[in-house]
Protein backbone atom coordinates (compact mmCIF):
# COMPACT_ATOMS: atom_id res chain seq x y z
CA UNK A 1 0.00 0.00 0.00
CA UNK A 2 2.00 2.49 -1.37
CA UNK A 3 -0.13 5.73 -0.77
CA UNK A 4 -0.76 4.86 2.88
CA UNK A 5 1.59 6.86 5.38
CA UNK A 6 3.47 6.44 8.47
CA UNK A 7 3.09 6.84 11.60
CA UNK A 8 5.64 6.96 14.38
CA UNK A 9 4.81 6.61 18.02
CA UNK A 10 8.40 5.87 19.24
CA UNK A 11 12.10 5.55 18.96
CA UNK A 12 14.10 2.73 20.61
CA UNK A 13 16.61 -0.11 20.32
CA UNK A 14 16.85 -2.90 17.76
CA UNK A 15 16.03 -5.06 20.31
CA UNK A 16 12.37 -3.56 19.62
CA UNK A 17 11.95 -6.04 17.16
CA UNK A 18 11.84 -8.75 19.50
CA UNK A 19 9.49 -7.26 21.95
CA UNK A 20 6.94 -6.02 20.33
CA UNK A 21 3.75 -7.15 21.57
CA UNK A 22 2.36 -9.60 18.98
CA UNK A 23 -1.12 -8.36 17.70
CA UNK A 24 -0.41 -5.45 19.01
CA UNK A 25 -2.71 -2.67 16.68
CA UNK A 26 -2.62 0.98 16.68
CA UNK A 27 -4.45 4.08 14.89
CA UNK A 28 -7.33 2.93 13.45
CA UNK A 29 -6.63 -0.40 14.33
CA UNK A 30 -3.98 -0.91 12.08
CA UNK A 31 -1.27 -3.52 12.85
CA UNK A 32 2.07 -1.86 14.60
CA UNK A 33 5.10 -2.91 13.21
CA UNK A 34 9.02 -2.47 13.87
CA UNK A 35 11.34 -0.37 11.10
CA UNK A 36 14.70 -1.14 11.85
CA UNK A 37 17.74 0.78 11.13
CA UNK A 38 20.96 -0.88 12.76
CA UNK A 39 21.01 -0.07 16.18
CA UNK A 40 17.41 1.89 16.01
CA UNK A 41 14.03 1.05 16.03
CA UNK A 42 10.92 2.83 14.87
CA UNK A 43 7.51 1.34 16.31
CA UNK A 44 4.81 2.53 13.29
CA UNK A 45 2.08 1.76 11.66
CA UNK A 46 0.37 2.93 8.54
CA UNK A 47 -2.57 5.45 8.34
CA UNK A 48 -4.48 6.64 5.63
CA UNK A 49 -3.78 10.23 4.17
CA UNK A 50 -7.09 10.82 3.81
CA UNK A 51 -6.92 11.50 8.19
CA UNK A 52 -3.08 11.99 8.67
CA UNK A 53 -2.23 14.59 5.44
CA UNK A 54 -1.28 17.69 5.99
CA UNK A 55 -4.15 19.51 5.61
CA UNK A 56 -6.89 16.93 7.09
CA UNK A 57 -4.13 16.75 10.10
CA UNK A 58 -4.97 20.30 10.75
CA UNK A 59 -8.19 20.32 10.35
CA UNK A 60 -8.66 16.90 12.62
CA UNK A 61 -6.22 18.31 15.52
CA UNK A 62 -9.32 20.90 15.93
CA UNK A 63 -11.54 18.11 16.66
CA UNK A 64 -11.44 16.88 20.50
CA UNK A 65 -12.85 12.94 20.46
CA UNK A 66 -10.36 13.04 17.22
CA UNK A 67 -7.28 14.35 19.40
CA UNK A 68 -8.59 12.31 22.15
CA UNK A 69 -9.08 8.80 20.11
CA UNK A 70 -5.53 9.80 18.31
CA UNK A 71 -3.93 10.30 21.33
CA UNK A 72 -4.88 7.09 23.61
CA UNK A 73 -4.27 4.80 20.53
CA UNK A 74 -0.86 6.28 20.29
CA UNK A 75 -0.51 5.92 24.56
CA UNK A 76 -1.50 2.91 24.17
CA UNK A 77 1.06 1.06 21.75
CA UNK A 78 3.82 3.12 23.80
CA UNK A 79 2.53 1.77 26.84
CA UNK A 80 2.62 -1.32 25.64
CA UNK A 81 6.73 -1.45 24.49
CA UNK A 82 8.29 1.23 27.00
CA UNK A 83 8.46 -1.12 29.85
CA UNK A 84 10.23 -4.02 28.07
CA UNK A 85 13.08 -1.89 26.23
CA UNK A 86 13.63 2.12 26.70
CA UNK A 87 12.38 4.53 23.82
CA UNK A 88 11.85 7.84 23.41
CA UNK A 89 7.97 8.14 22.46
CA UNK A 90 6.85 10.75 19.99
CA UNK A 91 5.22 13.79 19.88
CA UNK A 92 1.46 13.07 18.69
CA UNK A 93 1.15 13.09 15.09
CA UNK A 94 4.64 12.55 13.47
CA UNK A 95 3.96 11.30 10.19
CA UNK A 96 6.29 10.38 7.54
CA UNK A 97 5.45 9.72 3.45
CA UNK A 98 7.25 6.27 3.98
CA UNK A 99 9.75 3.23 5.56
CA UNK A 100 12.59 4.58 3.41
CA UNK A 101 12.09 8.17 4.74
CA UNK A 102 12.08 6.80 8.66
CA UNK A 103 14.92 4.44 7.93
CA UNK A 104 17.27 7.66 7.00
CA UNK A 105 15.62 9.76 9.51
CA UNK A 106 16.76 7.11 12.21
CA UNK A 107 20.42 6.73 10.18
CA UNK A 108 20.82 10.81 10.48
CA UNK A 109 19.81 10.74 14.58
CA UNK A 110 21.50 7.84 15.52
CA UNK A 111 24.07 9.27 18.02
CA UNK A 112 21.00 11.56 19.47
CA UNK A 113 18.15 8.97 19.52
CA UNK A 114 21.04 6.48 21.73
CA UNK A 115 22.03 9.35 23.79
CA UNK A 116 18.91 9.68 25.18
CA UNK A 117 18.05 6.34 25.59
CA UNK A 118 20.92 6.20 27.53
CA UNK A 119 18.98 8.92 29.72
CA UNK A 120 16.11 7.13 30.14
CA UNK A 121 17.14 4.03 30.64
CA UNK A 122 15.99 2.39 33.86
CA UNK A 123 13.73 5.42 34.62
CA UNK A 124 10.31 6.13 34.66
CA UNK A 125 8.11 9.55 34.88
CA UNK A 126 5.81 10.61 37.39
CA UNK A 127 3.26 13.74 36.99
CA UNK A 128 2.92 15.99 39.88
CA UNK A 129 -0.17 18.22 39.63
CA UNK A 130 -1.10 20.96 43.09
CA UNK A 131 -4.31 22.82 43.40
CA UNK A 132 -4.28 25.78 45.57
CA UNK A 133 -6.65 25.01 48.59
CA UNK A 134 -9.78 27.70 48.21
CA UNK A 135 -8.70 30.91 50.74
CA UNK A 136 -9.09 29.14 54.19
CA UNK A 137 -9.40 32.24 56.23
CA UNK A 138 -12.79 33.46 57.57
CA UNK A 139 -14.64 36.50 56.23
CA UNK A 140 -14.58 39.68 57.64
CA UNK A 141 -18.37 40.70 59.71
CA UNK A 142 -19.82 42.89 57.20
CA UNK A 143 -22.78 44.22 59.31
CA UNK A 144 -20.27 44.69 62.99
CA UNK A 145 -18.06 46.83 59.57
CA UNK A 146 -21.13 48.57 58.69
CA UNK A 147 -22.14 50.06 62.11
CA UNK A 148 -18.66 51.21 63.37
CA UNK A 149 -17.83 53.08 59.46
CA UNK A 150 -20.69 53.42 57.72
CA UNK A 151 -21.71 51.13 54.45
CA UNK A 152 -19.18 53.18 51.61
CA UNK A 153 -16.27 53.03 54.39
CA UNK A 154 -16.63 49.83 55.01
CA UNK A 155 -17.08 48.39 51.66
CA UNK A 156 -14.02 49.72 50.56
CA UNK A 157 -12.23 48.55 53.62
CA UNK A 158 -13.69 45.24 52.84
CA UNK A 159 -12.07 45.64 49.06
CA UNK A 160 -9.07 46.69 50.45
CA UNK A 161 -8.78 43.33 53.13
CA UNK A 162 -9.68 40.94 50.45
CA UNK A 163 -6.96 42.46 48.11
CA UNK A 164 -4.75 41.82 50.76
CA UNK A 165 -5.61 38.62 51.87
CA UNK A 166 -5.55 37.29 48.12
CA UNK A 167 -2.03 38.63 47.71
CA UNK A 168 -1.05 36.77 51.46
CA UNK A 169 -2.38 33.41 50.07
CA UNK A 170 -0.93 33.96 46.47
CA UNK A 171 2.42 33.96 48.68
CA UNK A 172 1.51 31.48 50.64
CA UNK A 173 0.90 28.85 47.62
CA UNK A 174 3.71 30.02 45.79
CA UNK A 175 5.96 29.38 48.76
CA UNK A 176 4.66 25.79 49.27
CA UNK A 177 4.66 25.24 45.16
CA UNK A 178 8.79 25.55 45.41
CA UNK A 179 8.93 23.36 48.13
CA UNK A 180 6.74 20.83 47.04
CA UNK A 181 9.07 21.09 43.64
CA UNK A 182 12.42 21.14 45.74
CA UNK A 183 11.27 17.89 47.46
CA UNK A 184 10.35 16.23 44.86
CA UNK A 185 12.61 17.17 42.79
CA UNK A 186 15.63 16.26 44.97
CA UNK A 187 14.19 12.74 44.81
CA UNK A 188 14.32 12.60 41.08
CA UNK A 189 16.85 12.94 38.14
CA UNK A 190 15.03 15.69 35.85
CA UNK A 191 12.20 17.18 36.30
CA UNK A 192 10.26 19.73 33.81
CA UNK A 193 7.71 21.77 34.96
CA UNK A 194 4.62 22.45 32.28
CA UNK A 195 3.12 25.32 31.56
CA UNK A 196 0.03 26.30 33.51
CA UNK A 197 -3.28 25.52 31.66
CA UNK A 198 -5.88 27.65 31.10
CA UNK A 199 -8.23 27.71 34.17
CA UNK A 200 -11.15 26.92 32.14
CA UNK A 201 -9.69 23.78 31.91
CA UNK A 202 -8.51 23.02 35.24
CA UNK A 203 -11.54 24.61 36.75
CA UNK A 204 -11.57 27.29 38.98
CA UNK A 205 -11.32 26.38 41.92
CA UNK A 206 -9.45 24.53 42.44
CA UNK A 207 -6.93 26.48 41.01
CA UNK A 208 -3.90 24.66 39.31
CA UNK A 209 -0.65 25.46 40.87
CA UNK A 210 2.03 23.33 39.67
CA UNK A 211 1.93 20.55 36.55
CA UNK A 212 5.36 19.29 36.46
CA UNK A 213 6.95 15.69 35.77
CA UNK A 214 9.66 14.13 37.19
CA UNK A 215 12.32 11.43 36.08
CA UNK A 216 12.87 8.80 38.35
CA UNK A 217 15.32 5.51 38.88
CA UNK A 218 12.95 2.99 38.57
CA UNK A 219 14.37 1.64 42.24
CA UNK A 220 13.67 4.95 43.96
CA UNK A 221 10.23 4.86 42.60
CA UNK A 222 8.59 3.81 45.87
CA UNK A 223 10.73 6.71 47.52
CA UNK A 224 9.55 9.51 45.41
CA UNK A 225 5.55 7.79 45.70
CA UNK A 226 6.28 8.20 49.29
CA UNK A 227 7.92 11.53 49.28
CA UNK A 228 4.91 12.91 47.50
CA UNK A 229 2.44 11.17 49.91
CA UNK A 230 4.31 12.66 53.23
CA UNK A 231 4.66 16.07 51.83
CA UNK A 232 1.53 18.21 52.99
CA UNK A 233 0.28 21.98 53.14
CA UNK A 234 -2.60 23.52 53.92
CA UNK A 235 -2.43 25.30 50.87
CA UNK A 236 -2.15 22.66 48.06
CA UNK A 237 -3.88 19.71 47.14
CA UNK A 238 -1.23 17.58 45.38
CA UNK A 239 -1.99 14.95 42.87
CA UNK A 240 0.71 12.18 41.59
CA UNK A 241 -0.39 10.17 38.07
CA UNK A 242 2.14 7.56 36.65
CA UNK A 243 4.11 5.81 36.13
CA UNK A 244 4.59 7.40 32.22
CA UNK A 245 6.51 6.29 29.82
CA UNK A 246 9.83 9.07 29.81
CA UNK A 247 7.21 11.42 27.11
CA UNK A 248 8.49 14.65 29.51
CA UNK A 249 11.94 13.84 29.31
CA UNK A 250 11.86 12.75 25.18
CA UNK A 251 14.36 15.54 24.04
CA UNK A 252 17.14 15.18 21.50
CA UNK A 253 20.07 16.94 21.68
CA UNK A 254 21.22 18.12 18.33
CA UNK A 255 24.96 18.10 17.91
CA UNK B 1 -17.69 28.62 37.14
CA UNK B 2 -17.88 24.79 38.53
CA UNK B 3 -17.35 22.08 35.73
CA UNK B 4 -18.80 18.33 36.34
CA UNK B 5 -15.21 16.73 35.48
CA UNK B 6 -14.46 13.10 35.18
CA UNK B 7 -11.48 11.07 36.26
CA UNK B 8 -11.34 10.10 32.41
CA UNK B 9 -11.06 14.13 31.51
CA UNK B 10 -8.75 14.62 34.42
CA UNK B 11 -6.26 11.78 32.37
CA UNK B 12 -7.28 13.04 29.05
CA UNK B 13 -5.63 16.19 30.23
CA UNK B 14 -2.65 14.92 31.69
CA UNK B 15 -2.13 12.63 28.56
CA UNK B 16 -2.48 15.57 26.11
CA UNK B 17 -0.21 17.78 28.43
CA UNK B 18 2.49 14.95 27.67
CA UNK B 19 1.39 14.22 23.87
CA UNK B 20 1.65 17.75 23.02
CA UNK B 21 4.13 19.15 24.59
CA UNK B 22 6.47 16.17 25.85
CA UNK B 23 7.64 13.75 23.00
CA UNK B 24 10.38 13.73 20.55
CA UNK B 25 10.16 16.51 18.20
CA UNK B 26 11.31 15.73 14.66
CA UNK B 27 11.28 18.62 12.31
CA UNK B 28 12.30 19.30 9.11
CA UNK B 29 12.65 16.02 7.62
CA UNK B 30 8.90 14.99 8.83
CA UNK B 31 7.06 15.40 5.80
CA UNK B 32 3.86 16.17 7.23
CA UNK B 33 5.10 18.86 9.46
CA UNK B 34 2.97 20.86 12.11
CA UNK B 35 5.41 23.13 14.59
CA UNK B 36 4.90 21.86 18.15
CA UNK B 37 3.55 25.84 19.46
CA UNK B 38 0.97 25.57 16.08
CA UNK B 39 -0.09 21.88 17.68
CA UNK B 40 -0.47 22.94 21.56
CA UNK B 41 -2.19 26.11 20.46
CA UNK B 42 -4.55 23.90 17.71
CA UNK B 43 -5.82 21.33 20.79
CA UNK B 44 -5.77 24.35 23.36
CA UNK B 45 -8.90 25.72 21.00
CA UNK B 46 -10.36 22.38 20.71
CA UNK B 47 -10.24 22.04 24.59
CA UNK B 48 -11.50 25.35 24.99
CA UNK B 49 -14.67 25.34 22.76
CA UNK B 50 -15.47 21.81 23.65
CA UNK B 51 -15.19 22.58 27.51
CA UNK B 52 -17.35 25.74 26.72
CA UNK B 53 -19.98 23.70 25.02
CA UNK B 54 -20.33 21.24 28.00
CA UNK B 55 -21.43 24.53 30.80
CA UNK B 56 -23.60 25.58 27.97
CA UNK B 57 -27.03 26.12 29.83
Amino acid sequence: MSDMLVYLYAVGGAALRTVLPTGLSGIGDAPVRVIVADRLAAVVSSVDPLGFGAEPLRRNLEDLSWLASTARAHHAVVDAVWRREPVAPLRLATVYVDDDNVRAMLHSREAAFLALLDRVRGRQEWGVKAFAVPDPEAQPDEDDDDRKLGPGAAYLQRKRETRDRTSRLRGKVHDAVEDLHRVLAASAEHSRRYVLQDPRLSGHPPDLALNAAYLVEQSASSNFTSAVDHWRSPYLQVELTGPWAPYSFATLEES
Amino acid sequence: MTLARRDDDLYLIDLLDRLLAGGVVLSGDVTISLAGVDLIQISLRALISSVSRMVEP
